[in-house]
């Protein structure tokens, strides 16, 4: 019965139930946007790191888990491999650096990766080989790069770098082409970490007597469950480091964690519109319908009949609204200029679509207690 | 004939601050099945407090209701719910109609909220809507209905699930005098028909022409019941007078016969002409 009544009602006010099922679709709009927006900020902030092969990442300490300021050296590297519990160790360098191309590309801002082949911390190429050789001057690139330069496997790439006050041009061949690796929203260049030594960004410019030192170690572990023991273990037994799994280490990036928390509260604000919005509409509904609900009642249609109506209505509204929203997102998002680092995964979605069909129930609570309160005497003109 | 309704000095007293109202006091009547009876008075005197209580909306303070046997004054509220639905028939004076139901679903409302919503089902109230002078209107929805239609419709969905008792709230009071006329009179015509108890609160004394007994109260109280129909014309005349410069318009409709037994799963009422 409740949903003969629902549907019924629906159907005859087709107009002012679909343009409230629009206002809803563009509550989704905004909220997925920013979901989005958040992901893609967060990825083009962390992805290098969230997808290192390693579980731990140890730094220099007193450097607040800062990648750029950490500096370690061959010592510190020998110690921690001989932790026991640690698989595997790779030394990573971390710079940025600009490719340059001569057909017409332009300047593209990177971020330079120095890693020991074989070892954790660089990236495996999807499409061509992995990084072989210590010295070779090849690297396996970003897909973004890709993308973006029309480079495929076996050409050939220019670093541009400066180092004293000179611009220096390093030729890398493109051994491999990995996913996206994006760090401090650029994409990312695996070099090998000598090469990397001798082509990055420097005060001075190389004498290449000096010994090799780099930003972090990225550890590999016997047991990747036991990450918290192992943390502490490598740190009581190696000195003046500290170490921070990924998710520590990504969330500690400049800026990072406040980016996410604003952008959050922005999509807690626009959820709550939403409650409010709902719960105005289908207020304002059910204070229209009092009269015809009391009659409803008088003649014997029970609260629960009448409650669950407008349950029935709000969540058919707010379905409706939320998965129009989500298609004219995505739809949207296909449209948007490629600066824009909007990126939608399955959860970012699901969690952005779930939390609204929630806020459609519980903006409606209002107007559905409002109906169960109606009196069945206000059909006669009296009240109890 | 078995009483339908009987009450069994009711009273319903309102308190407020330190104010006592009784607006039903001491109050017995009883109507019977095929009687048709009109509860008058002027505004306060307490017949809708009364309709309220016949109509199982509201319990009385004091003393009994009786409804087709059952006492309303000792059920509880959940059980009052599903005894109005299956047992009373409601005709309101405004929002009488759903207004998002067309005029065949708003008759059809009671027997969905009965669960005896059926093929048959569905052709009584098309049968009963049409003997109402409303088939070419089935499809419509309230909004694009006269008053009277409206009323009309009403009446029908007061009827369709077989109540015992058929309650009407100043029926007339949105209507032209034609249309108030017409309105009760197929009211009137269909209580009789189907030997229903009908109890209608009306302001308007002329209404009486169509009704078997006048129960006026006065200040909550049964200040007198009227059956003779001498009597009841008089008054019904006095109402006239009262209302002299609207002279009576109307042409008396005729009813069509009923072409279904009215009711299945009762004692079939003869229709109209059988």
């Amino acid at each position: 019965m409740s949903f003969y009544l629902a549907i019924k009602e629906v159907w005859r006010n087709k107009g002012r139930f679909f343009l409230f099922s629009l206002v809803i679709a563009l509550i989704t709009v905004l909220v997925l946007f920013i979901a989005g927006l958040a992901e893609g900020l967060a990825t083009a902030n962390r992805e290098y790191l969230a997808k290192l092969d390693a579980q731990l990442l140890v730094f220099q300490s007193d450097v607040k888990l800062s990648t750029l300021t950490s500096r370690l050296g061959n010592d510190t590297l020998t110690k921690v491999r001989r932790v026991p519990g640690v698989a595997a160790v790779g030394p990573v360098g971390l710079s940025n650096g600009n490719l340059v191309f001569t057909n017409g590309t332009p300047d593209l801002d990177v971020s330079l990766v120095g890693f020991e082949p074989g070892k954790p911390g660089g990236a495996s190429a999807l499409e061509g080989r992995d990084l072989r050789s210590s010295r070779a001057y090849e690297t396996v690139i970003d897909n973004d790069i890709a993308r973006e330069a029309g480079v495929k496997v076996g050409d050939t790439i220019t670093f541009k770098s400066i180092q004293g006050t000179e611009e220096e041009y390093f030729d890398l061949r493109v051994a491999g082409i990995t996913d996206g690796r994006q760090y401090f929203f650029q994409p990312s260049v695996f070099v090998p970490l000598e090469v990397w030594d001798k082509i990055r960004p420097q005060a001075v410019e190389s004498s290449g007597d000096e010994a090799l030192a780099y930003n972090i170690l990225a550890v590999q572990l016997s047991q990747p469950a036991m990450q918290v023991e192992m943390a502490q273990l490598i740190q009581s037994q190696v000195a003046d480091v500290e170490v921070a799994d990924l998710v520590t280490s990504y969330e500690a990036s400049p800026g990072y964690s406040a980016q996410q928390s604003t952008l959050n509260t922005q999509r807690g604000f626009t959820l709550l519109i939403g409650i409010l919005v709902i719960g105005g509409f289908f207020q304002i509904q059910t204070l229209q319908k009092v009269p015809n609900i009391g009659m409803l009642k008088a003649i014997g249609a029970s609260n629960s009949t009448v409650g669950l109506a407008v349950v029935m209505q709000i969540v058919a509204v707010t379905v409706f609204g939320v998965l129009l929203g989500t298609l004219g997102t995505l739809l949207l998002s296909v449209g948007l200029p490629q600066g824009i680092p909007i990126q939608f995964t399955q959860e970012t979605l699901a969690a952005a679509m779930l939390s609204l069909m929630i806020i459609g129930p519980i903006g409606g609570l209002v107007s559905v207690r409002l109906a169960l309160k109606v009196e069945p005497l206000m059909a006669l003109g009296l009240s109890s | 004939m078995q009483n339908i309704v009987e009450t069994k000095s009711v009273s319903k007293i309102y308190e407020t601050g330190e104010m006592t109202i009784k607006a039903v006091d001491q109050a017995n009547i009883q109507v019977k099945a095929g009687q048709f009876v009109a509860l008058v008075g002027p505004s306060g005197s307490g017949k809708t407090t009364m309709l309220a209580m016949l109509a199982a909306l509201l319990g009385p303070t004091e003393g009994q209701v009786f409804i087709a046997g059952q006492d309303l004054s000792r059920m509880k509220e959940k059980n009052r719910v599903v005894f109005r639905r299956q047992n009373i028939g409601f005709t309101f004076q405004a929002n009488n109609l759903v207004p998002y139901l067309t005029v065949l679903e708003n008759v059809e409302l009671m027997l969905r909220l009965n669960n005896k919503y059926d093929k048959q089902g569905h052709m009584r109230a098309v049968e009963l809507l049409e003997r109402l002078g409303l088939g070419d209107r089935l499809n419509n929805l309230p909004n694009q209905l006269s008053g009277g239609q409206r009323q009309r419709v009403s009446i029908a969905r007061s009827l369709i699930h077989d109540p015992s008792l058929v309650l009407a709230d100043e029926p007339t009071a949105s209507l032209d005098t034609e249309r108030a006329f017409q309105a009760v009179q197929i009211f009137s015509d269909l209580i009789h028909e189907q030997n229903k108890a009908g109890i209608m609160v009306t302001h308007d004394l002329r209404m009486a022409r169509y009704v078997d007994k006048v129960i006026q109260m006065m200040d909550g109280r049964i200040a007198n019941i009227i059956e003779n129909p001498a009597e009841i014309a008089a008054l019904a005349s006095a109402g006239q007078e009262e209302r002299s410069q609207i002279a009576i318009p109307v042409e008396p409709i005729e009813l069509p016969a009923a072409k279904l037994p009215i009711f299945v799963g009762r004692a079939s009422i003869p229709a109209v002409g059988d």
